[in-house]
């Protein structure tokens, strides 16, 4: 999910491009999963044919590095901070705020499909801990209540979006 | 004209500085030609973000949290009239003149060598990068000087690296150099993994080119032609800047052929982490570049031998390469001149946890942990007591306020049981415990182990259970010597240095706090009123408002109360769970 400069080419593209130069299945994966929002069974078979890497050392790598998820993600990637920073500044709380808003636990994603929920050892805003990030936006000096109301927020303007999304389908149809 | 620059690093936007440039922006929209808008990187100052500086001439006064609404004022008063909103300065930073404002007593101590151009420039320019001095240490690195000359200045600058282990830079370029072959990697290690630490991420958002500059350098000294930067995914925005410093660089004629007309060759490539803590270790890191799972090995070969894809490869942190153009332009005399004897130059710190003024810090070797913590740090959040600082992160350790005055360098740190690290500085006040500080460190390696070395694996998993129990009461006699013994362990038989420094953290508590280990074993109490299981929950009648969300959330009904009375908690019936503090709107609920 995390949209940069330095991958803003596609999966496909990516695999089309690939002319067998070494250390290339990480940009891959990681563009897989920008792609399908997780890595699904078959861009594993993809990226083994293509690359000749045996699928079982895909996955050897894949379940090596947090940053890889086997399951579909929610539309927000919570990453909630627990690094010492964090942690020290009761960054437990926030997490145990989190998952009660939220309705699941660390590494769960709502029943809507909106919000997945993970720890990350460090987002480097330590001196405005504690943190957490959704998607790649930072948000900062956290309380209890101010955690509720930034996920309230996120809730809110997505039923606008999609009471938006259904006037204007609506209004397609009556036409 | 005057010029209007917001810090928009990550510790910016997410205190809010997106909106207050938007402010500006609408202002700027309105008022066309009033200012010119800019933005900036981390100035260190991290406290008081939103951060916005107004530079006129000689004239640079830094605002410090920036509302929307203060920037009106500030566009009205300042900006308008010429009037300055001196109880909203942070800092003035007027050329010729002594700093002012209200931060500048923690200021003052400050060297700024690797944070020269942060928070200062607009590091999305390049243009900025060179009218502050920049590329010009590579122009004299290329053109003047040959590689051992290059080598020579960086080892007698006396720079040590400043990933953690401290190992001196030249000599290990003198290393990667002498080996033969046309294949040599530059690798720069930006995969700050430390829990707690952040000063690569700043320099990476706020001065690119410098660490980009560094990194050339080094090429020309050890006679390589490719370079890596290895950066952490979690840094979506360094990963932004650096790429964006990587093409103006290549456009500009200092990456790529020929190289200021020099026939030296050289270009840069970003890979990203994918979220593994041992790749900060460099044998691991290479194993992730070439696209495997990130797992140690044997040194020696030792990288400057077999490195990068078997060849020879330099590899340092980012803050080290940083510091090189300076030294280039300045003189390796110069550097040395800062710091002690064997740790020579400057260290940017990371101050983070319960002190005042947490930021980014950059002082002489040196200098003590007391100075760092009140001089430069403010004290502790809400006047409390001073308890410790952890540095290292997972392989550091908790140095306590009585030893405060131990002078931060890569001799009299180490001596304390704790590590120099990568510059993280966790401040601890009373409330912390530091048990539960253990066993997070233990925790975070357990999870980080690579899996390799048994005594790694399976050993911090049983240091892990027992500092588990101990923390929920359920701690037994013999507790503290097995911990002693698997520590014993695991820092004797595991190959790299995750293993080897994991029992860290465990072993400076034990050492120092060993009353709190105790409470906790023997009295099943937790002195800091932190651990869950061992403490009780209570209300407080200032606080509560009687409005009955705790009680009806409270999943054993162990909170009863009236309506618009104060709440009780019995503790009998409670189960520790801690749900009534995360839905208290008025913050009423407290452990003791």
């Amino acid at each position: 999910m995390v949209a940069t400069a330095a991958r803003d080419d596609n999966f496909s593209y990516r695999l089309w491009r690939y002319d067998g130069a070494p250390g290339e299945l990480i940009p891959l994966l990681q563009s897989a999963q920008d792609h399908f929002g997780y890595i699904p069974r078959r861009a594993i078979s993809y990226i083994s044919g293509v690359t000749r890497v045996p699928e079982s050392d895909i996955y050897g790598v894949i379940t090596f590095y947090s940053q890889f998820r086997l399951q579909p993600m929610g539309k927000y990637v919570i990453k909630a901070c627990d690094g010492t920073a964090c942690h020290v500044q009761n960054s437990r709380t926030i997490i145990g705020t989190l998952e009660d808003e939220l309705g699941i636990e660390v590494g769960g994603t709502t029943e809507d499909g909106l919000f997945t929920l993970s720890t990350v050892a460090c987002i480097g805003c330590c001196s405005l801990a504690p943190v957490i990030m959704i998607n790649d936006d930072t948000h900062g000096r956290l309380t209890p209540q101010s955690v509720r109301k930034i996920l309230r927020e996120y809730r809110r303007r997505e039923q606008a979006a999609r009471a938006q999304d259904a006037a204007s389908c609506g209004e397609a149809g009556a036409r | 004209m005057k010029k209007v620059i917001v810090g928009m690093s990550t510790c910016g936007l997410s205190a809010g500085s997106q909106k207050t440039y938007d402010r500006f922006g609408e202002l700027l929209a309105a008022n066309p030609g009033a200012f010119e808008l800019k933005s900036t990187g981390c100035i260190g100052m991290c406290y008081r973000e939103p951060l916005v500086e107004i530079r006129e001439n000689a004239s640079r006064i830094v605002y410090g949290s920036v509302t929307p609404e203060l920037a009106d004022r500030i566009f009205n008063e300042h900006i308008t009239a010429n009037r300055v909103l001196d109880e909203h300065v942070a800092l003035r930073m007027d050329r010729g003149s002594e700093l002012g404002g209200a931060e500048a007593p923690h200021q003052k101590e400050q060297v700024r060598i690797v944070l020269r151009n942060c928070g200062l420039i607009d590091p999305e320019s390049i243009a900025e990068y060179e009218e502050a001095g920049g590329y010009k240490a590579l122009r004299t690195a290329l053109l003047e000087m040959k590689p051992d000359e290059i080598t020579k200045t960086v080892k007698d600058s006396g720079l040590r690296g400043r990933g953690g282990a401290g190992f001196p830079t030249g000599l290990k370029w003198s290393f990667a150099a002498a080996q033969k072959g046309d294949v040599k990697y530059v690798v720069c290690n930006a995969d700050e993994g430390d829990p707690g630490a952040f000063m690569d991420r700043s320099v990476l958002e706020g001065d690119p080119h410098s660490v980009i500059e560094g990194m050339i350098v080094c090429a020309k000294a050890i006679g390589a032609h490719m370079g890596y930067i290895y950066c952490r995914a979690e840094y979506p925005m360094a990963i932004r800047r650096l790429t964006i410093a990587l093409d103006a660089a290549r456009e500009k004629g200092y990456l790529g052929k020929n190289i200021l007309g020099s026939l030296f060759d050289f270009d840069v490539k970003i890979k990203q982490g994918a979220g593994a803590f041992v790749c900060g270790e460099e044998t691991a890191l290479f194993q992730s570049i070439e696209g495997k799972r990130g797992m140690p090995r044997i040194r020696p070969p030792f990288p400057a031998e077999k490195g990068l894809w078997q060849k020879p490869t330099n590899n340092n942190n980012v803050e080290t390469y940083a510091n090189i153009p300076w030294i280039i332009m300045n003189g390796a005399a110069a550097y040395a001149a800062y710091g002690t004897e064997k740790s020579r130059g400057t260290k940017v710190f990371a101050l983070a946890g319960k002190v005042a003024c947490g930021g980014l810090a950059e002082v002489p070797m040196g200098i003590p942990i007391n100075d760092l913590v009140f001089k430069i740090g403010g004290g502790i959040k809400e006047g409390r007591a001073f308890k410790a600082v952890q540095m290292g992160g997972p392989s550091g350790g908790c140095i306590p306020a009585s030893l405060g005055h131990t002078p931060v360098d890569f001799e009299s740190i180490p001596a304390t049981g704790a590590i120099m690290g990568s510059g993280g500085l966790v401040v601890m006040d009373d409330q912390t415990c530091m048990v539960e500080m253990a066993r997070f460190f233990l925790d975070f390696t357990q999870n980080e182990s690579c899996g390799k070395c048994t005594f790694c694996r399976v050993g911090t998993l049983r240091m892990l259970e027992i500092l588990t129990r101990i923390t929920q009461g359920e701690g037994r006699s013999e507790d503290v010597d097995n911990l002693k013994t698997l520590a014993a362990q695991i820092k004797e038989a595991s190959l790299c240095g995750l293993g080897q420094t994991a029992p860290n953290p465990v072993l400076t508590t034990l050492k120092y706090f060993p009353e709190e280990y105790e409470a906790h074993i023997r009295d099943k109490r937790c002195p800091a009123a932190s651990c869950t299981a061992l403490v009780d929950f209570c209300i407080d009648p200032e606080k509560c408002t009687g409005c009955t969300v705790c009680a009806k959330n409270c999943p054993v009904e162990a909170i009863t109360g009236e309506r618009k009375t104060v709440h009780t908690i019995d503790m009998h019936k409670c189960a520790r769970c801690g749900k009534c503090i995360t839905v208290c709107t008025f913050g009423a609920v407290y452990k003791k």
